[in-house]
Formats: structure tokens, C-alpha cells, sequence
């Protein structure tokens, strides 16, 4: 289905190549380098347009936007005058903030221990040669595809405290079976972050079996034959072996659980008595339930600013894997 | 750790193997089914005439469809605004990246290097703060509420990823080959559309199945750039259904399995585009 798609809409959008009459005119070699140079950023020009226009000016704008004072009768008058540093103040004295940028922790952190464990533990199963070995890890990959407000919400249901079938499950096997999963302000985050491992297992799972198949297996046959333990070996040859790898999980996955919204919504929408809060969703309640952009885009600019320095990291690790 | 345990029995022919190899898959099968639970749960709750009440049946012992009657019904217009939605946005994501990817992979042109790096710093890029900006600007330029202006959202979920993708696989197409064609008299825009997608079909299928997917899924577009219900995709219309349907699960179930159909079906149709993809997107 896409691949018709794909064929069918690439070719319109192409400018015309100038270059292309170019060999055929008697034109200096300066002047037709620079038209064959221009005919080629024809290629590339849609793309940086656009993303300047939806990445870049967002951020931009979010910086100046942080410094406004923003209403709901804004988007009637279309004013939003200057006030200072009045949003950055406003919102850092309000305890919400706090509360949220700590729960974002607790949630980043253990959603990616909770997924990278599960992951890895899980690569390592699946590096096994067994029968249905394909097939089992293709389909474990449904979790992560199928829509994150889907998951969400069908796993309110599963946690519903009365008529959840996680209660009656843990009634019926006589451990529990009264937890109010997601409606007391102490088992909401741990819920939610339950969830989000859940989700964050295929992931993890996908990239480090892909890692492990790169570790040359004479290592692990050397090891043993030094007399190495299956773990010893594991953890002196396999996983420094993965550290790369590793590194990319670690902070692909912190780059999406850090700004994380749908879930949350989905889950809690951000309570009981804001328990879930995170700096995705005080981003989202600032801007669009209280109206208030300039209180938005100050929490959202702290969000760009954390993601930022994983940024640089990353960055940093791609290019010391070389190309 | 269960990998090496396998070790020692390797300077022995592969012969007595296979036989240990089932009690592995007989785990893999309940690690699958362990993983899977939840979206089993979806189906079977949406199939229960009484999905509602505290004990729903493991399996649905009497099947009804009325959860799904009532879920198309209510849902199937925004079932379709998702397609809609989500076709477009791949069809202008590859229009974007795809001719990108091919001049940053094979022209060697000043800058290329800080486009390639901007690609890669866009990929983390918070959306809500990408919304938080762009509402006011859709606003100004009428796109709120708008088809066009949530397909374009939805493209730049995609297009990021899908430059990143394709660039990497149209980086070892052989130069000689362009050239090839180029002596042929065919144009730049020619060769690229009739050499070099040809060739790069797969890296096109990957890209183009992510951006679907992703657009699919988006929810968050969906909330902060609608302010009506003219367009409302599938997952904004679950996310309203629970608000105002809680006593009716089977509904807000069937609806949650339709909306999770297209995964499903693009997983079973095309394995080694999405484990490509993920991988690649990613590591490379």
C-alpha cells in the first residue's frame, strides 16, 4: 500500500532540472558548476524548508513566546504583549512544576531500567536458535506499534480497581486483588510506568538483538574455552562488545519517554490530584486546557533544554562510532 | 546469559540439538503470550456481551458484535479521517525525504554535513513543544481544523526519520550507476525517479510504512490542532469515547481493536521492513 503511494508522489514534487540542458549550451565551467549545484539543492531545498518551518521556527517561537503573556481572549485579539520573565517566575513558584519535573524523573528512570532490563534479557532469549524463533519476535513487536493512546486506554481497563481483570486475576491466585491501580495518588505513577515498560520491551528487545548478532561468536566459544561462566562471560565479552549499542537504547528511549503525552492522558490525564503529572503534560495543561501558551512554553523550553544535553550525547556517540 | 549456555555442547555436531530447542520455543510462546495479554484482553472484552461487568469471561463464550456495530457506527468516520490523514502525510513525507535523502547521499554539496546533523537533532525534538508553537501559527494561517494542516503535523513525524533512513541505504548506490545513466541523456530528475527509487524500493517501503504509522498513531497533533470535531482521527475519537462512554466498554474496546488493525495487518504483511526499520532508523 505504501509503496504505491511512495511511487506515485514522489515524482510531482520534483522542480525541473535547469542542469539538464546545461551540457548542451556552450556555457563557461563556473557558470555550469553553479547550475548543476543549484539544480541539486533542488533536491534537498523542500526538505530543509520544511523543516525549518516545523522545527525550527517552533523553537524559536517557543523562546519568545515564553516571554508573552498569553489568554484565552488572545487568539480573539490576536495581543499577547511582553511580560518579562513574569511566565518563567510564575511557573517556577507554582509547586506543580517541582512535583512534575520529579515525577518526569521517576518516570524516565524507571521506565528505561524496567525496558532496557526486560529488552535485553529478552534479546539475549531470542539470540537462541529455536523453531518459530522469527516469528515469535516479529509478533512481540505488536506492543510497541500498535497506537500509544490505544494501549492506554485498554490497559485502564485492565487496571480498573472493581472490574479490572488485573484485580480479579491477583484475587483469584490470593495475592491482593483491591488495588486501586490507578486512582490513589501512590500507585498512579508506578502504574503508568508499568505501562510504558510494557510498551518500551520491543524496542529495547529489537535494537540489542540486532547489537548481539554483531558480537563475533569465537569470542563467546574463546571464553568458554578459557573456562569462563555462561554470566562471566556475558558480562566480560557480550556486553562490553554492546556498549554502543547500548548507548544508543539508553538514550533513544529517554528521548521518547521524556516528552511522553499520550499515555498519560490516556491513563490518568494527569491525576489523581495530579500524581502523573509530567513535564509533557504540564506543557499540554498550561497551553491548551488553561489557555495560558506563554506558561507552556516556558515548562516546554525546559523539556527542549533537558532533551538537548541527551542530544549533544548521542550526537557525540554517533560520530565516535564513525563513518 | 541463556545463549552461552549453549556453548558447551558446541564441538558436538548439531544432532541432539533440535530436541532442546522446543522447550525454547514453548518459552518464547509464553513470553509472547504474556507480552500479548493486554491486546488479547482488548479483543476478547470488545467480543463479551456483558464487558462492562466484574467477571469477563476469559474467553468470549458468547460471541456479539454489537461492541462493534456501535463502534463503527460512532467511530467509523474518524476511521476513515485516519487514513486519510495518515496517506497523506506519507505521501508528502517521501515527496520531501525521499529526493533529500538522495542529494545528501550523493551530492557533494557544502552544507550537506549541517543538514544531515539538523536531521538528527529535529528527531528530538519534544512535539509538544513543536504543537505549543505551531497552534498559534496554524491558527493565523486558517489550518486549524484543516486536513492539509494535520497531514503536514503528521509529516514531520516522519520525515526526519524517513531523510535519515533513506540517506543511509542510498549512500551505497553506486555512483557508476548514476553516472551510467546521466551519459544515457537522461536528466537528474529522470535518473533519480527512474534509477534510483527503483533501486532504493525497500528503504521507500520502510520509510513510507514508519511515516504511516507514526501518523496513525499520532494523537497529539490530532488534540491541540483541532478545535472542532471537522477532523478528528481515530485515536482523538477513542481518547473523547472513554470520557463519555466509561460504562461501555465493549464499544470503547472494538473501537481500540479497529484503531489497532492497521499495525496488525502492516506487522503480519511486512516483518523485515518494520525490524529494518526500527533498526536502522536508529543505530545507523
Amino acid at each position: 500500500m505504501s509503496s504505491t503511494t511512495a511511487s506515485a508522489a514522489v515524482p510531482h514534487t520534483e522542480p525541473k532540472a535547469p542542469a539538464a540542458g546545461a551540457a548542451k549550451k556552450p556555457v563557461s565551467p563556473r557558470r555550469a558548476k553553479r547550475r548543476r549545484q543549484l539544480a541539486q539543492w533542488g533536491f534537498i531545498a523542500p526538505a530543509v524548508i520544511f523543516m525549518a518551518l516545523f522545527f525550527g521556527y517552533p523553537l524559536v517561537r517557543n523562546i519568545v513566546m515564553s516571554f508573552q503573556d498569553y489568554s484565552p481572549s488572545t487568539f480573539f485579539t490576536g495581543e499577547a504583549p511582553f511580560n518579562g520573565t513574569d511566565n518563567w517566575s510564575n511557573v517556577f513558584d507554582d509547586g506543580l512544576f517541582g512535583k512534575a519535573l520529579w515525577q518526569t524523573i521517576l518516570f524516565t528512570v524507571g521506565s528505561l531500567v524496567g525496558q532496557f532490563c526486560i529488552g535485553l534479557a529478552l534479546a539475549v532469549f531470542f539470540s537462541r536458535r529455536f523453531p518459530l524463533n522469527g516469528v515469535l519476535r516479529s509478533l512481540i513487536l505488536l506492543p510497541w506499534l500498535v497506537p500509544m493512546v490505544v494501549s492506554g486506554i485498554v490497559w485502564r481497563r485492565i487496571f480498573d480497581q472493581d472490574t479490572g481483570v488485573l484485580n480479579s486475576f491477583l484475587g483469584t491466585i490470593g495475592i491482593g486483588g483491591d488495588t486501586p491501580w490507578l486512582t490513589s495518588t501512590s500507585m498512579a505513577l508506578v502504574s503508568v510506568i508499568l505501562v510504558n515498560i510494557w510498551i518500551g520491551i520491543p524496542f529495547n528487545m529489537v535494537i540489542l538483538y540486532g547489537g548481539l548478532q554483531e558480537v563475533p561468536k569465537e569470542l563467546h566459544e574463546a571464553a568458554s574455552l578459557d573456562g569462563a561462566s555462561a554470566w562471566r562471560t556475558f558480562r566480560s565479552v557480550t556486553l562490553p562488545m554492546l556498549k554502543p549499542v547500548i548507548t544508543v537504547v539508553l538514550v533513544l528511549g529517554f528521548m521518547s519517554t521524556v516528552k511522553i503525552l499520550d499515555l498519560v492522558l490516556a491513563l490518568t490525564d494527569g491525576g489523581p490530584a495530579d500524581s502523573t503529572q509530567t513535564l509533557g503534560t504540564l506543557t499540554y495543561q498550561n497551553s491548551f486546557v488553561q489557555m495560558d501558551f506563554g506558561a507552556g512554553a516556558v515548562v516546554g523550553n525546559i523539556l527542549i533544554l533537558i532533551s538537548a544535553v541527551f542530544a549533544v550525547f548521542y550526537l557525540r556517540v554517533n560520530r565516535n562510532e564513525g563513518k | 546469559m541463556a545463549t552461552t549456555t549453549q556453548i558447551p555442547a558446541a564441538p558436538a555436531p548439531a544432532i541432539h540439538r533440535p530436541k532442546r530447542r522446543w522447550g525454547a520455543t514453548v518459552f518464547g510462546v509464553v513470553i509472547l503470550a504474556v507480552m500479548l495479554f493486554p491486546l488479547y484482553w482488548m479483543v476478547n472484552t470488545a467480543l463479551q456481551p456483558d464487558a462492562s461487568l466484574v467477571d469477563v469471561a476469559p474467553v468470549p463464550t458468547g460471541i456479539d458484535f454489537s461492541g462493534f456495530t456501535s463502534a463503527i457506527t460512532d467511530q467509523g468516520t474518524n476511521l476513515l479521517t485516519s487514513l486519510a490523514v495518515a496517506l497523506g502525510a506519507v505521501a508528502i513525507c517521501l515527496a520531501i525525504s525521499a529526493p533529500a535523502a538522495y542529494g545528501l547521499a550523493q551530492f557533494k554539496l557544502r552544507g550537506s554535513r549541517t543538514i544531515v546533523f539538523g536531521t538528527l537533532i529535529t528527531q528530538m525534538v519534544p512535539g509538544i513543544v513543536i504543537a505549543n508553537a505551531l497552534y498559534s501559527a496554524y491558527v493565523d494561517l486558517g489550518l486549524v481544523n484543516s486536513y492539509f494542516g494535520l497531514m503536514l503535523a503528521d509529516a514531520s513525524l516522519g520525515i526526519p526519520f524517513a531523510i535519515v533512513l533513506m540517506r543511509s541505504f542510498m549512500v551505497s548506490i553506486p555512483r557508476e550507476v548514476v553516472e551510467a545513466a546521466e551519459v544515457d541523456g537522461a536528466g537528474r530528475v529522470r535518473t533519480f525517479i527512474q534509477v534510483v527509487l527503483p533501486m532504493s524500493r525497500n528503504s521507500l517501503i520502510t520509510a513510507g510504512l514508519f511515516s504511516f504509522l507514526y501518523a496513525w498513531s499520532d494523537f497529539m497533533f490530532a488534540l491541540t490542532l483541532n478545535t472542532t470535531d471537522d477532523v478528528k482521527p481515530i485515536t482523538l475519537g477513542i481518547y473523547q469515547y472513554i470520557g463519555a462512554h466509561v460504562g461501555d466498554w465493549g464499544s470503547v474496546m472494538a473501537a481500540s481493536v479497529l484503531s489497532a488493525v492497521p499495525a496488525a495487518v502492516l506487522l503480519v504483511l511486512s516483518q523485515k521492513y518494520i525490524a529494518a526499520g526500527i533498526t536502522g532508523g536508529s543505530v545507523k
